[in-house]
């Protein structure tokens, strides 16, 4: 479970969240929405400890009891929190292998680790020479996604935010990443950010939040995607 | 005048600190006391009884060495102080021949790095150096029955004076720079290595370099001719204890080539932290020959080492490799110079850096391809990696084409570890320095695969234990 309480971020004096109070539970799924612009990325990279943002005095972030406001961001993966991000670097002379590798020592041996991203890789229809060559090294917007959702397969983390997971990839590709997502989400924390309305049609939140301006405009339940549909975020 | 025992070392021994690695306590025999002059030098080739002609040539190379200045250029020499350093010692009365002879400290101090173990496992031979000579050298049955050599090069001029004679000092005579011509005065120990036509060392011959004395310096030569269709590689690996005064290495080293010949040379230079790495290292390719360096230089305070390879015969091929890591208060000066004499022949210059906490990596490299090397190429790419603002890199490269069929390819690069994917990285649950270790590996990849699995383990190793060293 994740708690956010009263969080204001800024980054370089200037305020992007203000006053952000939720609960992300277990075995839920959660669609975060709102206009370009409304600081949904930098509401991930603060729970994922960006050195950039800096929390504003009184705000608190809450992994089940502990709190990890202001604990590195390796610690925070460690703990179980995945961020898959909107746009994954390529890394020169880093394979997906050495990556994983190196974040699970002490977890997992190295042959566990090499199973276990052929096993996913097959899952996600992610040919060998991928998986082979550095992460993301001339790779399209699509393939870097399922990189993401290959690495968070893998890492096994407890919540999973997914931002703009579904920018930049085409139809066979959205229903491959999807179909993964569902099968993976039990027994954990799913955060979807997005600013695609269409996303409704792969995946079936439990909760609905709005971001607008930094702070959060609406909360509700699926029933209220329609609405965004028609109206767009302006009304809300 | 001979002095016995350590006393005028006048220090305690197990006083001084280091970092990694070990320091024995002293238990020398000899020791020409601290300083050079002509004396000193009569005096080690009287202990060596070596040929006439050899101590005339330390003596025509100590005038020459006399006669030149410091360089002013390559690295800051300022607080190398030539006259207290100790320019021969030596460890133990005879050479040994087998590991059970050697004396007890001496075995702890190879026990240590390892070199029994690694004999076990699967080496050719060892020929490992204590202070300035080789006290323990071991060679398999194999090697004997191919007739190779492989032996100490005091052992070497000794037993092969006639080819010692012909090759020494013909590729580095002392005249090519200040070091050299002081290496030529005072040489010790290194290694001669003869490789019989056709005859292929599958192995790598290894030698163990280990420095135990306050400010002593460590003139190793180092001789190696392979005939016509051989193959070996050479592995040089170093790594010496932490003093407390400035230490000098300045090593000479001629490779021989012949025709159809293969020879790979690896060094992995760990020297400590105060130590000066001035060595001269040089090749010479007969036809359709190849010559391989790979030189890592990660420790010392400063280091000047350029591997040449002189490309004489027609469609010969020639290598440098190198990786050099500089961490705070580091400077190395590397690089290589190559030289394309004969037609079709044939370079590749790699060199990889890296600079962390306000180290400095310079590479100082030149390729010159003379008229009449006709169809020749050369490739050279350098790129450089800072870990931080404070870090520096300099690349020097030269290039002198007097020939017109000749191609040239030329890349270089300077980049930095940029702060999103060192984060993106930390966000997978990995820690900063692990992160940029993870980068670091991937920039040195293309070179460290050349090396022998047991040296790129360590050689990963010691990157790590650097990088944690200066901090995140």
């Amino acid at each position: 479970m994740l708690e956010i309480k009263s969080l204001s971020v800024s980054i370089k004096n200037k305020r992007i969240l203000k006053n952000i109070s939720c609960i992300f539970k277990v075995n839920k799924t959660y669609l975060l929405m709102g206009p370009n612009g409304s600081g949904k990325t930098t509401f991930a990279q603060t729970i994922m400890g960006n050195p950039e943002l800096s929390v504003q005095k009184g705000g608190k972030i809450f992994f089940g009891k502990k709190d990890i406001t202001f604990a590195q961001p390796e610690e925070r993966a460690q703990m179980g929190i995945f961020l898959s991000h909107q746009s994954p670097p390529s890394l020169s002379g880093i394979t997906v292998f050495q990556l994983l590798r190196v974040a699970l020592s002490g977890k997992k041996d190295a042959l566990s680790v090499k199973n276990a991203i052929t096993k996913q890789a097959k899952l996600l229809n992610i040919p060998d020479k991928m998986i082979d060559r550095y992460l993301n090294d001339g790779s399209s917007g699509g393939e870097r996604k399922k990189m993401e959702l290959l690495q968070a397969a893998v890492l096994e983390p407890k919540i999973m935010l997914f931002d703009e997971i579904d920018t930049g990839v085409d139809v066979d590709a959205m229903k491959t990443i999807f179909r993964f997502i569902n099968t993976y989400k039990r027994n954990r924390t799913v955060i979807f950010i997005t600013h695609n309305n269409n996303i409704q049609k792969y995946i079936l939140p439990n909760e609905v939040l709005i971001m607008k301006n930094g702070s959060i405009a609406k909360k509700g339940g699926a029933d209220i995607l329609p609405i965004i549909g028609k109206q767009g975020f302006a009304n809300l | 005048m001979q002095i016995y025992n350590s006393a005028m070392l006048n220090k305690p021994p197990n006083t001084f600190r280091y970092r990694y690695g070990f320091s024995m306590p002293e238990k020398n025999v000899y020791s020409t006391g601290v300083g050079l002059s002509d004396k000193v030098i009569r005096d080690i080739s009287r202990l060596k009884n070596e040929p006439s002609w050899m101590l005339d040539y330390r003596l025509q190379a100590y005038a020459f060495f006399c006669s030149k200045k410091i360089p002013d250029w390559g690295v800051n020499l300022k607080n190398l102080d030539l006259d207290r350093i100790t320019y021969f010692i030596r460890a133990t009365q005879n050479q040994t021949s087998s590991w059970e002879d050697l004396p007890k400290e001496i075995k702890q101090t190879y026990d240590r790095i390892g070199v029994p173990e690694a004999e076990r496992k699967f080496l050719a031979g060892v020929s490992a150096q204590y202070e300035s000579e080789v006290v323990y050298e071991s060679m398999q049955k194999e090697l004997k029955k191919k007739g190779v050599v492989f032996c100490d090069m005091d052992s070497g001029l000794r037993q092969y004076p006639e080819i010692v004679k012909a090759y020494f000092a013909t590729l580095v005579p002392f005249s090519d720079n200040k070091f050299a011509a002081l290496n030529s005065s005072v040489w010790s120990g290194g290694s001669f290595v003869y490789i019989p036509k056709g005859v292929h060392v599958n192995m790598p011959l290894q030698a163990y370099f280990r420095m135990n004395a306050p400010a002593f310096g460590q003139f190793e030569r180092t001789l190696i001719i392979a005939d016509e269709g051989s193959f070996v590689h050479y592995i040089e690996g170093c790594t010496a204890p932490v003093y407390t005064k400035d230490s000098l290495h300045s090593a000479v080293v001629e490779i021989f080539v012949q025709k159809n010949a293969r020879v790979r040379y690896t060094t992995v230079q760990n020297w400590s932290k105060n130590v000066f790495n001035l060595v001269t290292k040089r090749a010479q390719v007969q036809e359709k020959g190849i010559m391989e360096w790979i030189d890592c230089n990660l420790g010392s305070k400063a280091t000047m080492k350029y591997p040449a390879i002189y490309l004489k015969g027609k469609s010969a091929h020639g290598e440098v490799l190198s990786i050099a890591y500089s961490g705070k208060n580091q400077h190395q000066d590397a690089g290589a110079k190559i030289f394309h004499i004969a037609p079709h022949t044939s370079s590749r210059i790699v060199s990889k850096s890296i600079s962390k906490s306000g180290g400095r990596c310079t590479y100082r490299g030149s390729v010159s391809i003379a008229r009449g090397a006709e169809g020749s190429s050369a490739f050279v790419t350098c790129d450089a990696l800072l870990l931080d603002g404070k870090s520096r890199s300099d690349t020097y490269p030269r290039m002198r084409i007097r020939e017109k069929q000749a191609r040239i390819h030329h890349e270089a690069t300077t980049s930095k570890i940029k702060d999103q994917e060192l984060l993106y990285l930390q966000q997978r649950g990995i820690k900063k320095i692990d992160a940029e270790g993870l980068y670091i590996n991937g920039f040195i990849e293309p070179i460290v695969k050349e090396i022998p699995l047991e040296y790129s383990i360590e050689l990963n190793r010691l990157l790590q234990v650097e990088m944690s060293h200066h901090g995140g």
